[in-house]
């Protein structure tokens, strides 16, 4: 195979981390994006199970390996 | 010596039996198999037969670190549901949970697609039983590795080792991997479930499993869960072979973190055979540092290497890139899957670059990143926190595999695998190990095959004595190897007569 390049590691800004793309609201792709995260969470609700308690209560497994 | 990787993937699901009261785990887990054979047997024009599983050669209590080990005592479940599959897998009960033992694949894009075949056996599995159960009645899976009340199962990867490397080798060179892998590979979890933990000390971390880990090293796989496993049950010649049989990592819904899981670990455990592993790349507290690193989504928190000094999981994760990346310039690619390791090498560089730059931007890769974006989006839009119960619904409903309430199923996860290539995985072995040979006898003779495991296959031929094909080479009985023969040979006599020739 090709000699693969030496890996350059990015560097890494000292501020803290970006962000997740959802929140650049301000941004053309940013409102995109956050139009996008709302019609998934709308999705989401009719997915969601009706009784989330009673379902997160009900979920025991017994240990396996 | 590095010998070919040749690996499988092993998933206990979750399971529920909804619409009852009366809920056992073990029958939920009977029926589930059962209505999923009954089908195949039904089915029209099938030639299949039922095999049961071979016990012979199950000892799960060998210690890989030779006496002194101990037994753990566990015996195999010999009296539940054990079947052979024509796709070369092992589908049955263990511990209280539905379990498909996926087929031997030769490299990291063959272990995705019968995953992903394992996933689709169980979804048929529910649709079979749903036929079965009374209305209003449903089983449904879940491929995760937690109920969120300290209960843990697993999804375990196997790899072929060389007998000859050093045990306590394998042990430095691995733990330092399966302790930082889970930046790529952890499917997320709401909460913790660590010993004499508050449930909501932690808010979200990157592992599954990472609160069930509280040993380095040991047999155990139950309890006290050790980062590296010893058992030595290799499956294959113990004179040339070991079997590393991992059992930290998470179930994943990713195939890209699938993909990475294992051939990064096929990479780095070559690594360690060809003796490159560096001496100084050693955790200084490997049980803390797995919880340490799962908890930490900024992935900045230095870890203690035993010389003193530190570095993060991200910093590990590059020096082992780079030292991967070299390995294959120097040695080549057939031992670590050919190709398919220069796809891992550029896959695993760009999650890193990724999660270097923003920990949260692999959305369409990483399970944990995937499912924390959405949580955390729901929980902003509800105003709630993160012990709200939905939220903790939905951590595990992004697990469910029924395809209409699967949650990981409508974040846009990339695809490896193609739909019909994973139909077809249903049915048919990997062509390039011996499960080849495994799933070709039971597609073409099954009614002649009493049983069958890794290492043989158990024909009766109709006279005084079984006959057991042994397979004891993993690499051996592949489609290139033994497909004319298979053409050749009308009954399983003429197979047998061919192969003592």
């Amino acid at each position: 195979m090709a000699e693969r390049e030496r890996i350059q590691k990015p560097s890494r800004s000292d501020s803290e981390p970006e962000p997740a793309a959802t929140e650049h609201a301000g941004s053309p792709s940013g409102e995109r994006l956050k139009a996008e995260m709302d019609d998934l969470l709308d999705e989401i609700d009719e997915v969601l199970e009706a009784n989330a308690e009673e379902f997160v209560n009900s979920y025991i497994q017994k240990g396996g390996q | 010596m590095v010998v070919p990787k040749i690996c499988g993937i092993e998933t206990e699901y979750g399971i529920t039996h909804r619409g009852t009261e009366e809920s056992n785990p073990i029958t939920a887990s009977s029926l589930l198999i059962n209505a999923y054979l009954s089908g195949l047997q039904h089915a029209p024009g099938s030639p299949m037969a039922r095999v049961e599983w071979d016990f012979e050669d199950e000892m799960p209590g060998r210690d890989a670190r030779g006496v002194g080990g101990g037994d753990v005592g566990y015996e195999p479940e010999t009296h539940l549901v054990n079947a052979v599959l024509t796709n070369g897998s092992r589908y049955y009960v263990d511990h209280a949970h539905p379990e498909i033992s996926g087929p031997e694949c030769a490299d990291a894009r063959s272990a995705v697609l019968w995953d992903r075949a394992s996933d689709a056996i169980a979804q048929r599995s529910m649709r079979a039983a749903a036929t079965i159960l009374p209305e209003g009645q449903e089983l449904v899976v879940y491929k995760n590795n937690s109920d969120g009340k300290g209960n843990s199962y697993g999804c375990h990867e196997n790899y072929l080792m060389d007998r000859a490397t050093p045990f306590g080798r394998i042990v430095h060179g691995a733990t330092a991997h399966f302790v930082t892998r889970q930046i790529f590979c952890g499917a997320g979890k709401v909460g913790t479930e660590a010993p004499g933990s508050d449930r909501f000390a932690v808010p979200f971390q990157v592992s599954q499993r990472a609160d069930f880990f509280e040993e380095e090293v040991g047999l155990e796989t139950t309890l006290k869960r050790p980062i590296v496993n010893t058992r030595d049950e290799p499956h294959a010649d113990a004179r040339l072979y070991r079997r590393l049989h991992v059992i930290v990592g998470d179930a994943n819904l990713s195939e890209v973190a699938t993909f990475l899981k294992v051939g990064t670990t096929a990479l780095v455990l070559a690594l360690t055979e060809q003796d490159l592993f560096p001496d100084d790349l050693c955790l200084a507290t490997p049980v803390q540092a797995i919880r340490l690193v799962s908890c930490d989504l900024s992935l900045r928190r230095p870890l203690r290497l035993a010389d003193g000094t530190t570095a993060t999981a991200l910093d590990i994760q590059w020096d082992l890139l780079e030292r991967c990346s070299k390995y294959c310039n120097n040695f080549g690619t057939d031992a670590v899957g050919g190709d398919v390791a220069t796809d891992v090498l550029d896959r695993w560089e760009s999650v890193l670059t990724q999660l270097e730059v923003d920990p949260l931007a692999p959305a369409t890769t990483v399970d944990w990143v995937a499912k924390y974006r959405l949580l955390d989006a729901y929980r902003e839009r509800n105003a709630c926190g993160w012990n709200d119960t939905r939220l903790q619904a939905l951590d595990l409903q992004y697990h469910d595999l029924r395809p209409e309430r699967c949650v990981a199923h409508r974040l846009g996860l990339e695809r490896i695998v193609g739909d019909d290539e994973v139909l077809w995985a249903i049915e048919n072995p990997p062509p390039d190990t011996r499960a080849y040979f495994r799933g070709r006898c039971l597609q073409q003779f099954a009614t002649h095959v009493v049983a069958a495991n890794w290492d043989s296959v158990v024909f009766d031929l109709g006279g005084e004595t079984l006959r057991r094909v042994p397979m004891m080479e993993p690499s051996r009985g592949t489609d290139h190897h033994v497909a004319r023969l298979f053409e050749e040979c009308p009954t399983p006599a003429d197979l047998i007569g061919r192969l003592q020739q």
